[in-house]
């Protein structure tokens, strides 16, 4: 992985996407590594009958996981999220293909020196063939806002910041 | 479409009072373990060494640290436990909304997660939840129901904060149910 530093991000700088297959494996697998025993995560039947959608569907926690891969993937392992805000728009089912890209909205540094990359990132799905109502067009299927702190120098590790020193949270979304 | 723009004027007595309030303070039952990271790790195809590799984890965060986006994985119930009656559900007050309304389905829609100290291997972790807006009756694709956000802030064992979770969640009941 690259050891990305704060002066190697612009804005508008694109991330690899990252393209992966979804099988039900996939969904189920998410869902039982982040302790979601809930059965739309794991029961054809009751995803269909009960939740009116097309199969089974990746849960928010695995989501979640996905995209902190995407992001460290980009950053290198001394990226350090701070705050991650998504929404899903769509769900994503087994045979889809799941394409995650993302760029920079935002580069800075806090009062403490910390260095910021503020990211938007989107979670494409498409199916692999067209299924009852649901088509085989790509569709937005979540967004992402992201705020991960990257090193601002060779010396510098986010992972060191305590108290005071992180401040994880970006004013805008401070409640 | 957001819960934050409806006024909590409308709402029933019982369901205002808990605006703000924090419910089911919890610790979890067991400790947070690397295996459970593990398992995330490999769900979905994460090679971060920083999680794989004691030395880069000694070098970055002095030691081993779980996937921050593990954070709610803490603080779910076991799928079955001693003593435990019905189904073990966790954010109670998201499905307390569902009954109190008689929303059968729901969906979580928004979700923002804030990162603080690093949980490590060996921690314990506590949470509360605290129902912050309810929404009107809206109608969406899925069906009739309300938005409500609720949010839980993750502590380990020493007090300190290690994370805040804000979930936007919509209840509903399907237009052909």
């Amino acid at each position: 992985m690259a050891a990305m530093k704060l002066g190697d991000v612009s804005v508008g700088d694109t991330m690899d996407d990252l393209v992966v297959d979804v099988t039900p494996t996939t969904v189920v697998l998410g869902a039982l590594a982040s302790r979601d025993w809930r059965p739309m995560h794991h029961d054809h039947k009751f995803a269909t009958e009960r939740n009116g959608v097309r199969d089974i569907f990746l849960n928010t926690p695995n989501q979640a996981a996905w995209i902190e891969r995407f992001i460290t993937d980009w950053t290198g392992p001394r990226g350090r999220l701070g705050q991650m805000t998504f929404r899903m728009r769509d769900s994503v089912f087994p045979g889809d293909t799941m394409t995650f890209s993302g760029s920079v909205t935002a580069v800075g540094a806090d009062d403490t020196g910390c260095g910021w990359v503020e990211l938007d990132i989107t979670l494409t799905a498409t199916a692999s063939e067209p299924t009852g109502n649901q088509s085989a067009e790509p569709r937005v299927a979540t967004t992402c806002s992201a705020r991960v702190a990257v090193p601002t120098s060779d010396d510098d590790n986010p992972w060191a910041r305590r108290g005071d020193q992180w401040q994880p949270a970006s004013e805008q979304r401070t409640r | 479409m957001t819960a934050d723009e409806e006024s909590t004027d409308a709402l029933p007595e019982d369901v205002a009072e808990l605006i703000g309030r924090p419910q089911y303070p919890q610790t979890a039952s067991f400790a947070v373990e690397r295996s459970f990271t593990d398992n995330t790790l490999a769900a979905t195809a994460n090679g971060n060494p920083l999680y794989w590799d004691e030395a880069v984890a000694e070098e970055l965060t002095n030691g081993m640290t779980a996937l921050p986006t593990t954070l709610s994985l803490w603080m779910r119930p076991h799928y079955w436990e001693p003593g435990a009656t019905g189904e073990q559900v966790a954010l109670k007050v998201h499905f307390d909304l569902k009954e109190r309304f008689g929303l059968p389905e729901a969906v979580m829609t928004d979700n923002t997660l804030t990162f603080h100290e690093p949980v490590r291997p060996g921690d314990v972790i506590s949470h509360a939840q605290v129902l912050r807006s309810v929404s009107g009756p809206k109608t969406t694709k899925l069906g009739t129901g309300r938005f409500w956000v609720i949010d839980i802030e993750y502590r380990n064992q020493r007090d300190e904060l290690v994370g805040v979770e804000s979930y936007t969640g919509f209840g509903y009941r399907r237009e052909d149910a």
